[in-house]
């Protein structure tokens, strides 16, 4: 087989499993062993390098990156580490890190930057280009910033003075936040002469259900996304005491926490298919469990009921499916309707983008389904100079996205600015260091900590409904975090294996707790996976292949999927051909680019 | 060694044997030896044979002699009885275990240094007996836990770490037991547990005394350039004889009829020997002995099952002794009293 290339940078950090699946490559196991040693300021400043807001992420991210742990894979009862609420924790204990911030400089580059919409894909723009001296202007229809995360995000869930401390830091560094200034005209912005334009104006449509009925109770039907608006700025504080929830993802579930909040009793949030189907992640689900609202599975929204002029409920068809040995749905067939009482329906069925604002012959193309034209690498649209990201780019994400499409966007508007081609990008890049400090020492807690995932403890129910802005979570205690942190695994300390040094003497096949090592003879790809020591279970999960050994000519194979970074190997290993090295990802930004503040080489490794 | 416990981790897809049991419920506590060490490869070896076996943990006595071999018993099977005795002793141990209780598993662990220096006379009495056991010597050409001093089985001519060199020709373990009459003689190499595993499962299986002498570097005091005990040697001069097998191999071009030795076990089960050599015949005594010769002048280590005689009786079938433990007799029967001894007495008088 070929041997693995692990120099090129995407081979080791596929290994950090967390860190791949975050979409702005955040250094997990750094940040979680910085929390370890107590210091949360730095696990603070190395989250926001990447993510920007780690206060408001560590409540609320979709957090892809604990699906993807690898703590949750090594056992049938494992949990994933607790990544998001860790962050949480540094930020709850960072102190005055203000000092540390980046800073405008007082010499500006001359250029000026319009960014549409306040929310984080605009926000984390700015954040990489004022400080290298670009003059940002935002515009904001809403008379706060935030975007969904403030409209639409709860505050029982996102405390509102996390949202300013952290949108602070960023408009502070002489950011033009201009609130209450809709941008109403593509082509009248564009005349203004701004040297970039950046959309990042969020999918803001709700969709609308038309079924029978819909007009005639229209004041008792609420679309999700604007009624959590009207909520968040005061406009609605109450609702009726019998509620359905059209609609299953996460919008739903804050729709009916929210609906508790304002008085309602009796929340119902009626889902089409059934729980393996849906769209809305686990513990959202839980937590609104929790609250007691009942999530009713297989109904189909037929008609709303109409009585004497209001609304009185909705009918729904029950439907049964046909689910084959892959979890596939293959048929269904309803079997009879079924009456709900309510007072109010609120419909949480999707976004939709729309730019009724821009005019479509300015040169920015839109396909069929009216979605702007937007390039995945460069994010510049069909127009030289107007760039989009977050929900406008491509529909709507989550904010750790609208964060990535934020640094990729800056990178481009910088080339762009700078007269550079935007497609050459700085590429990642990878640094590997010895963690070995002694015969058997390491300079990590390479110990397996069998511990579960700590439970995050919630505000008692009777009290969470007093005011609608009381947070639910309570966020992890000192002990809880100290368990937390020891769950994980480190996977970005790498086993680095040097061939040469091998002496096949076994120590390492035998002693790892996980199987995944095997020294076997050369062959096709597919007969070394057959002779593996254990049968690959994930096979998207690398192996490791070296080059041939030097007494019998094998070759070692690791399957990458199990490995605990326990460092056994290099323990018992004579000849140190293993070792454990610490693996740090660089990933550039605005600021790593020619004219940037940073040159890449110098940015300090996690 | 390492520093920390290896961690009883259940992965997905973790293979259950019979029992229901991982292979982490073979092993024992943290190895001691030094990182490499050969004999830490036995040991897993042997959790692995145990494992497959679907031995029960319980039923399963380990005894040992003393050395960094015979500390390994410590290393697997933390469930099992055990016993670390003398040095050179342990199979005075071990029959006393094994009259008074047939119905276990015995695997003794010894060194080169405890079975052919110190324990030679008790190594040739315990083959004599046909104990039903497995015997592994853990055979790495020095006295390890003593520092590297030679052993009875170094090389004529190595040299030590330092460059004295050896004056004196070695004992094979290998040929003493073909010529004291042992029922199962095998070699292997702690390097190749795809070899040694099955060898491990099928001494455990023969009905009397089963000798398997594995070639096991010492790293710290025996694995250098001039050493005939080292990975490094042992890799280049392997000679294996047959591999063996559980499954009944198709016969194939490359393995025509004849390459293939099936060899009936006790329990009436047969194993097969996939022969690399056409001269080899494990069930001739004779022709073994002069097979192993013929290659050990061209220095060569010769592995595999190298002799197998499944009809010779066991110590206690031998005697003649009672097939049920001593522990399940009731006292009075065990010990009937000075009337019986009287009794006993009276026949010699
Ligand atoms: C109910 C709900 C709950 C959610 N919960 C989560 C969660 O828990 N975790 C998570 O990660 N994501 C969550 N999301 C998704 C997340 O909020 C969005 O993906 C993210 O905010 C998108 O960021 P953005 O910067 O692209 O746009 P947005 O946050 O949508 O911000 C766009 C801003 O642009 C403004 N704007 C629009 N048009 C104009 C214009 N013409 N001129 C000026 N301003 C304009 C809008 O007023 C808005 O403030 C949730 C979404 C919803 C609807
Ligand atoms: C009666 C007695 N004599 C001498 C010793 C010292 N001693 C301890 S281990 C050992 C040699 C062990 O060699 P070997 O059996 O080859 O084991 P290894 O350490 O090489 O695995 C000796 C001589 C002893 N413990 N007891
Ligand atoms: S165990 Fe730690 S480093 Fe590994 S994927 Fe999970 S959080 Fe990331
Ligand atoms: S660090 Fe080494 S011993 Fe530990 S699980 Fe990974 S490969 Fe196995
Ligand atoms: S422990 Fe070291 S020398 Fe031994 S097989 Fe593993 S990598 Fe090779
Ligand atoms: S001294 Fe030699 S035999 Fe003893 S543990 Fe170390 S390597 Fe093994
Ligand atoms: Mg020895």
């Amino acid at each position: 087989m070929e041997p693995t290339n692990t120099s090129d940078p995407d081979y080791f950090h596929r290994v950090v499993d967390c860190q791949w699946a975050c979409p702005a490559h955040t250094a997990v196991p750094d940040y979680i062993r910085l929390i370890a040693q107590g210091r949360f300021a730095d696990a603070y400043m190395l989250n926001r390098e990447s993510n920007v807001f780690p206060g408001i992420l560590g409540r609320v991210c979709d957090r892809p990156c604990e699906p993807a742990c690898r703590r949750g894979r090594i056992g049938v009862e494992e949990k994933p580490v607790a990544i998001c609420r860790l962050k949480r924790v540094a930020a709850d204990h960072r102190g005055d890190i203000t000092a540390r911030l980046p800073t405008a400089p007082a010499q500006k580059n001359g250029k000026r930057v319009a960014l549409i919409g306040a929310g984080p894909a605009s926000l984390t723009v700015a954040n990489d280009l004022a400080p290298l001296g670009y003059q940002c202007t935002i515009f904001e229809a809403l008379d706060k910033p935030g975007g969904l995360m403030r409209s639409n995000i709860p505050s029982f869930r996102l405390p509102a003075k996390v949202l300013d401390e952290e949108i602070g830091y960023i408009v502070d560094m002489e950011v033009d936040l201009r609130l209450g200034s809709p941008v109403r005209s593509m082509k009248a912005l564009l005349n203004e002469g701004y040297d970039a334009v950046f959309v990042g104006s969020g999918a803001p449509k709700g969709k609308n259900l038309d079924l029978p009925g819909r007009q005639e109770a229209a004041d008792n039907i609420h679309i999700g996304i604007q009624w959590l608006e009207s909520v968040a700025f005061g406009h609605v504080d109450s609702i009726g005491k019998r509620v359905l929830i059209i609609g299953v993802g996460n919008t739903a579930m804050d729709c009916c926490r929210t609906s508790l909040r304002l008085g309602a009793t009796d929340v119902k949030v009626m889902a089409r298919k059934p729980r393996a189907f849906f769209k809305a992640s686990d513990w959202e689900l839980e937590d609104a469990e929790e609250e007691n609202v009942e999530i009713v599975i297989n109904h189909s929204p037929k008609s709303f009921v109409v009585e004497g002029g209001r609304l009185t409920g909705m009918m729904f068809e029950k439907l049964e499916y046909t689910v084959d040995d892959k979890g596939e749905i293959t048929d269904q067939k309803a079997v009879g309707d079924v009456f709900f009482p309510a007072d109010d329906v609120v419909l949480a069925i999707g976004q939709d983008n729309a730019f009724p604002w821009i005019e479509r012959d300015l040169g920015i193309a839109f396909n069929k389904w009216d979605v702007p034209t937007v390039d995945k690498t460069t994010y510049e649209s069909t127009r030289q100079g107007v760039f989009f990201g977050g929900d406008a780019a491509f529909g709507p994400a989550n904010i750790i996205w609208a964060v990535e499409h934020g640094h990729q966007a800056a990178i481009s508007i910088h080339r762009r600015c700078m007269g550079l081609p935007v497609t050459e990008r700085l590429p990642r890049g990878v640094n590997l260091r010895s963690t070995k400090m002694g015969v058997h020492e390491w300079s990590y807690s390479n110990d397996f900590d069998p511990a579960a995932r700590r439970k995050m403890q919630h505000v008692e129910l009777t009290q969470r409904f007093e005011k609608l802005d009381v947070e639910v979570e309570l966020g992890f205690t000192a002990e809880e975090a100290a368990t937390e942190v020891e769950r994980c695994l480190n996977c970005d300390i790498q086993t680095a294996f040097v061939p040469q040094l091998c002496t096949e003497c076994d120590a390492c096949i035998d002693i790892c707790p996980v199987d995944c090592l095997t020294i076997t003879p050369d062959g096709e790809p597919d007969a070394v996976a057959a002779r593996l020591t254990v049968p690959r279970e994930v096979p998207s999960q690398p192996l490791f292949v070296s080059s041939p050994l030097k007494l019998t000519g094998r070759i070692m194979v690791k399957d990458e999927n199990l490995c605990l970074h326990c460092g056994l190997c290099a323990e018992r290993c004579p000849t140190a051909a293993w070792d454990m090295q610490k693996s740090s990802i660089h990933i550039p930004y605005a600021g790593n680019e020619p004219g940037g503040h940073v040159p890449c080489q110098q940015r300090k490794a996690g | 060694m390492s520093y920390i416990r290896k961690p009883n981790i259940t992965y997905k897809g973790r293979a259950k044997n019979a029992l229901g049991l991982s292979e982490s419920s073979y092993e024992g506590t943290m190895s001691t030896l030094c990182a490499g060490c050969g004999h830490d490869s036995i040991t897993a070896a042997m959790t692995r044979a145990f494992f497959e076996l679907s031995i029960p943990p319980n039923r399963a006595v380990k005894i040992s002699g003393i050395g960094c071999s015979s500390k390994t018993t410590a290393y697997f099977l933390s469930q099992s009885h055990g016993n670390n005795t003398v040095h050179g002793r342990m199979p005075s141990i071990a029959t006393g275990a094994a009259a008074a209780n047939g119905e276990l598993h015995y695997v003794g662990v010894s060194g080169d240094g405890d079975t052919l220096s110190i324990g030679l006379g008790q190594f040739a009495h315990v083959i004599r007996r046909n104990l039903n056991m497995l015997y592994v010597i853990e055979n790495n050409g020095v006295y390890g836990l003593t520092k590297g001093q030679f052993s009875a089985s170094a090389a004529f001519g190595a040299k030590t770490k330092k460059g004295e060199v050896n004056p004196n020709p070695p004992i094979d373990p290998v040929k003493m037991g073909l010529a004291l009459g042992a029922s199962f003689i095998a070699r292997s190499f702690s390097g190749d547990k795809n070899h040694l595993v099955p060898l491990i499962k099928a001494g455990l299986r023969h009905k009397g005394f089963a000798l398997i002498d594995v070639i096991s570097p010492c790293v710290t005091f025996n694995d250098h350039e001039d050493s005939a005990m080292s990975y490094k040697y042992a890799f280049a001069h392997m000679h294996t004889a047959a591999d063996l097998i559980e499954n009944k191999p198709e016969i194939t071009a490359d393995f025509p009829e004849g390459a293939v030795v099936p060899v009936t076990m006790h329990d009436g089960s047969d194993i097969y020997l996939k022969k690399t050599d056409p001269d080899y015949d494990p069930t001739d005594r004779a022709r073994a002995f002069e097979y192993v010769m013929r290659h050990q002048e061209k220095g060569e280590i010769v592995t595999g099952l190298l002799y197998i005689d499944e009809s010779r009786k066991d110590m206690h079938a031998a005697n003649q002794t009672v097939a049920a433990p001593l522990n399940t007799f009731p006292y009075e029967q065990l010990c009937p009293g000075s009337a019986a001894l009287a009794d006993v007495q009276k026949r010699f008088r």
